[in-house]
């Protein structure tokens, strides 16, 4: 079965900035990161097949696909949190400012590389001590205070927590901490930030915050979304690529693959008919 | 009319199940207050500040206290946590973070079994291990005995709140660049440390009262033990000699050991619930 879909995609996709350029010589002049040939597995099971992208500087980059499609595994790769999930496997090349990320150091990586998780995860720690976290293990010499409260600035929770930065997380509601686990990815000031349906477990209010706070925050970082919801990626995303049992389908701006979709899987998801 | 028969006979089967589940819960808890109460009533008397700051009195004599036994207790169980906890706490860290399935399950096991070892079995090990050797009793001898018995409980508690600590914050810490002993000693054990330090106590609190282990490696000692290689007196050991004593007065004695001993473990308890209910908790998802 996978074989048959693979047949019918092909087609190598290019990186749509980069259109008629090689994506060779285009990769690290406009893209942030550059995946190509990535094959997955989990154990025997193959999840990802042959995945080229390219993940444009300072854009919303959004991966939609139905449940199962590897979306999820292909953006913990980009950060290499594949491997804390044993027997994961993964072949290919994946670039950051054109230097292969798989032969770095992986802490090293993963301050440059930020993630925000499906649910909030705040630690069992003081809103202040959960932002400064990730400066306070890579030995930052700022002066944390203000470091805290630019983060929370970004991540806009300072004027709603300025008055009680000492109290627990847990303190916050849902879509207060997911910001919160924002600000704090933010305070290491990585250059990429990959946010693994950041929205899911939240009410429409705090979703639309977040995705407010998601556009604003393109100038300080690139970003790649994952998303089952197709009108955020709509909203939000400069470019989305779709997903369908490990491979990408179609990878074009968000205002083509929305209106012009060129394959007719992608048209039967975003109108619906599955998924 | 059979309705309303079967209906009264199900109204009966439920009032006597609810009675007797009643009384077996008052059962449970009146056998505390019953064993405090005779404590008290026995051994309340014997309690005075002589109790606690005196040595025993020569054999004949009345009075005397038992302030050799307590110093030996306390003594004895800071040994036993020197030795016992920080084995099962790294042991326990390399079981829930580090080792596979097979391996984790085997020590586990091993340590359940270790946890139902006899404690006079515990104390014939440590006896041919640390008393034969050098020829004599000493505190060392006893204190490596309880030690022993603190491992295993001090491993499984550990190990069990280490593994409730929610994988997402693992992954929060390690997104953010941490290595895993750095996840593992400024998020994992933090997040887990009161349940680790109630677990510690409880240790403390089991083998607090522990006497077999102690006969036959710090033995007793009438007078105070100097240093830490001699034998020593102990508030359990005290209460098992007292108690078999012809001497009324040291019988008095044993029950005012055992209310000191039951009031040390009370104390233990309510510190580690109070540990409990301070500092943020990771909430249940």
């Amino acid at each position: 079965m996978h074989a048959s879909v693979r047949q019918a995609v092909s087609v190598n996709i290019t990186p749509p900035a980069t259109t008629g350029a090689s994506r060779e010589t285009a990769a690290p002049a406009e893209m942030r990161m550059t995946i190509s040939k990535v094959n997955f597995w989990y154990g025997p099971k193959q999840t990802l097949f042959d995945i080229n992208l390219g993940i444009a500087t300072s854009k919303v980059t959004a991966l939609i696909g139905p449940s199962g499609c590897g979306k999820s595994t292909l953006l913990r790769t980009l950060d290499r949190m594949h491997e804390t999930v044993r027997n994961a496997r993964l072949e290919g090349e994946i670039l950051l400012d054109g230097k292969n990320i798989l032969a770095q150091d992986v802490t090293q990586l993963r301050r440059r590389v930020g993630m925000v998780f499906q649910r909030p995860n705040p630690f069992p720690k003081s809103i202040f001590e959960n932002v400064a976290y990730g400066l306070r293990i890579n030995g930052s010499k700022l002066p944390m205070p203000e470091a805290v409260e630019k983060s929370l600035r970004h991540a806009a929770l300072w004027d709603e927590v300025k008055d009680h930065l000492h109290k627990s997380a847990y303190e916050l509601s849902g879509g207060q901490q997911q910001r919160l686990c924002i600000a704090r990815a933010l305070a290491v000031e990585p250059e990429v930030l990959l946010l693994d349906e950041p929205c899911s477990a939240l009410d429409p209010i705090s979703t639309a915050k977040i995705e407010e706070l998601l556009v604003q925050l393109k100038d300080l970082c690139t970003i790649v979304t994952v998303t089952h919801n197709m009108q955020q990626a709509a909203r939000i995303s400069d470019f989305t690529a779709f997903l369908l049992n490990g491979q990408i389908i179609e990878f074009s701006p968000t205002p083509q693959l929305f209106t012009k979709p060129t394959d007719a899987r992608t048209e039967a998801y975003i109108t619906g008919r599955f998924g | 009319m059979t309705m309303n028969a079967q209906l009264r006979w199900r109204k009966f089967v439920s009032n006597f199940m609810l009675t007797m589940t009643g009384v077996c819960a008052l059962i449970s808890v009146s056998v505390l207050f019953f064993i405090l109460g005779y404590l008290v009533y026995h051994g309340g008397a014997a309690i005075n500040w002589d109790f606690f700051t005196k040595l025993p009195a020569p054999v004949g004599e009345n009075g005397g206290g038992m302030a050799n036994a307590i110093v030996g207790s306390a003594k004895l169980l800071l040994l036993a946590a020197c030795f016992g906890v920080p084995i099962g706490f790294f042991g326990a860290i390399y079981l829930a973070e580090f080792s596979s399935s097979k391996i984790a399950f085997v020590v586990r096991y091993a340590a359940d079994l270790l946890n139902g070892v006899p404690s006079i079995v515990i104390g014939i090990f440590a006896y041919s291990l640390a008393v034969q050797p050098f020829k004599h009793f000493s505190t060392y001898a006893g204190g490596f005995a309880l030690g022993v018995m603190m491992i295993p409980i001090t491993l499984r508690s550990t190990e069990e709140f280490l593994l409730g600590v929610p994988r997402s914050l693992r992954e929060g810490a390690m997104a953010l660049g941490a290595s895993k002993w750095k996840t593992i000693g400024t998020v994992i054990v933090p997040a887990a440390y009161r349940g680790i330090l109630t677990a510690i106590l409880l240790a403390f609190a089991r083998v607090a009262g522990e006497t077999a282990p102690l006969l036959f490696t710090a033995l007793g000692n009438r007078f105070w033990s100097e240093g830490w290689n001699e034998p020593t007196a102990s508030l359990p050991v005290m209460i098992y000699n007292y108690a078999l004593s012809p001497f009324e007065d040291w019988h008095r004695q044993a029950w005012a050991a055992g209310l000191v001993l039951l009031a040390l473990i009370l104390i233990i308890n309510i510190v580690a619930r109070a540990i409990l209910s301070r500092g943020i908790s990771v909430p249940r998802a």
